[in-house]
């Protein structure tokens, strides 16, 4: 099943200000007070890599970057970590975009999980060079969680591109 | 004449570049952050970036804590204020010797001549939240510099050392737990006095006494008192009881593991102590600079 197999809708153009708001959200979302629990989804790197894969004249390195830092800032991590990560994880994406699109959501699903999972791996080093401790496999658990989540994330980021149906005669699509 | 492809085909430097710069940019920090810690400044307008998002992300757990606040109901309000009343009986008792003791204590300080130790003064406050970095033990605690809370600052509850203030932003503070892996105590054994460092065991939750040799004196379920001589801490309150010991003579060092006595991981109030700042200058800096002469002379004897 590929980008031709099954009829595609036209999409809106973006607002930029839509984008902002659901990175933002992410961010609500990863600095949520329910840290004692491992395995929770990165959820700005998802949506960094969604915006990354949709929209990459929109979006790119530099902004998955300062996201970075801010994470880096609320999580009392060390400074550049996350940002190191997501300028990594943001440049594959963009670099993939072309290629990923053409899966259905669940492939493109496989696709995002070795992206964030080359990231996590990253932070993982970087932590481990600064002297820090491995942290156990369920460090890995929230990955998979946030690939199984893309198909999900894909169909309600996109929901305000997509224009109500509405059959017209005189209009060819 | 040179042919320039139009504007609207322009996308700025390639990824890879930008990566690269990008990359480096993040290394340097990581370097400043981890060995200099010069970038804390940038991490404080950061953190102000953050600290917004940190506050709406922790309003619903404190609406939801404050509902169900409300919602006690009144029996278990009572058990537990005779609960507290059968305690308070109990605690009464110990209280009264503890008046005892520490007036003769002082008496016995005065004695000896020796100075006395000022009682401190200490902020309450509340654990906020887990930090979020699966690599370090922190807390962060709803109190920060317009409390007057500084960096260094010792952490306590009611029964022992939780750890140390670390990072201090305008409202909040992050506290760094004894159990962190980067964490060091200085302590005393109880029983003889002997003193060591006592390292934090990481992930695991537990504490190391290292560099003890093989034969040191210390034993099974010993209690490990802060030593004081940091100038941090104030000396006498507990910090781990020591669970199990490991004396291997084909290594050098006994690797002694303790358990914290504080509830590290359990409470949500502590109690932040304020620095003891009354210590003469440590004679470091006297000695460099004296010791410079000798040294200069050294060397021309060697020419």
């Amino acid at each position: 099943m590929s980008l031709y197999d099954q009829p595609q809708r036209i999409l809106l153009p973006v607002k930029v200000g839509y984008m902002v708001l659901t990175l933002v959200l992410a961010l609500l979302f990863n600095l949520l007070p329910w840290r004692d629990l491992t395995g929770l989804p990165d959820m700005v790197a998802l949506v960094l890599t969604f915006w990354c894969v949709h929209q990459p004249r929109r979006i790119g390195i530099g902004i998955a970057w300062f996201v970075g830092l801010v994470m880096d800032a609320g999580d009392g991590a060390l400074l550049g970590q996350h940002a190191f990560a997501y300028a990594f994880l943001a440049f594959a994406a963009v670099s993939l975009h072309r290629r990923i699109l053409w899966f259905s959501p669940w492939r493109q699903a496989a696709h995002v999980l070795v992206l964030l999972l080359a990231s996590q791996m990253l932070m993982l080093a970087v932590r481990i060079v600064a002297g820090g401790a491995f942290p156990g496999l369920a460090y890995f658990a929230g990955t998979f969680i946030a690939a199984a989540l893309w198909p999900i994330a894909s169909f309600l980021l996109l929901l305000p591109q997509r224009r109500p149906e509405s059959v017209d005669e005189n209009r060819p699509i | 004449m040179d042919y320039q492809p139009p504007p609207f085909f322009s996308r700025g430097p390639a990824p890879l570049v930008r990566l690269a710069f990008f990359v480096c940019l993040a290394v340097l920090l990581m370097v400043l952050d981890a060995r200099f810690r010069y970038a804390e400044s940038l991490r404080q307008v950061i953190a102000l970036l953050a600290y917004p998002l940190q506050r709406v992300a922790l309003a619903p757990g404190e609406l939801f804590g404050a509902t169900a606040g409300f919602f006690t109901t009144q029996v278990s309000l009572k058990q537990e204020n005779e609960q507290l009343k059968a305690k308070q009986l109990l605690a009464a008792n110990e209280l009264l010797t503890l008046e005892a003791l520490r007036s003769e204590n002082a008496q016995l300080r005065r004695l000896l001549q020796a100075r006395e130790r000022l009682p401190r003064e200490s902020t309450l406050a509340e654990i906020l939240y887990q930090g979020r970095d699966p690599f370090s033990r922190k807390v962060i605690i709803d109190k920060g510099r317009q409390q007057g809370i500084q960096p260094g600052q010792a952490v306590i509850d009611d029964i022992g050392v939780v750890g140390q203030v670390t990072r201090v932003y305008p409202l909040l503070s992050e506290v760094t737990l004894i159990t962190d892996k980067e964490q060091r105590t200085p302590v005393q054994v109880v029983r003889n006095g002997l003193r060591a460092i006592l390292y934090g065991g990481g992930d695991r939750g537990t504490l190391e006494l290292t560099y003890m040799a093989t034969n040191a004196d210390v034993l099974a379920d010993d209690v490990l008192v802060t030593s004081g001589i940091d100038g941090i801490y104030p000396p006498g309150l507990p910090v781990a009881k020591v669970s199990r010991i490991e004396q291997d003579a084909a290594y050098s060092f006994a690797k002694i593991t303790c358990v914290p006595t504080a509830g590290t991981d359990q409470n949500r109030q502590v109690l932040v102590l304020s620095q003891e700042m009354n210590l003469p200058a440590a004679p470091v800096e006297a000695e460099s600079v004296a010791g410079k002469l000798p040294k200069q002379k050294r060397v021309k004897k060697r020419e």
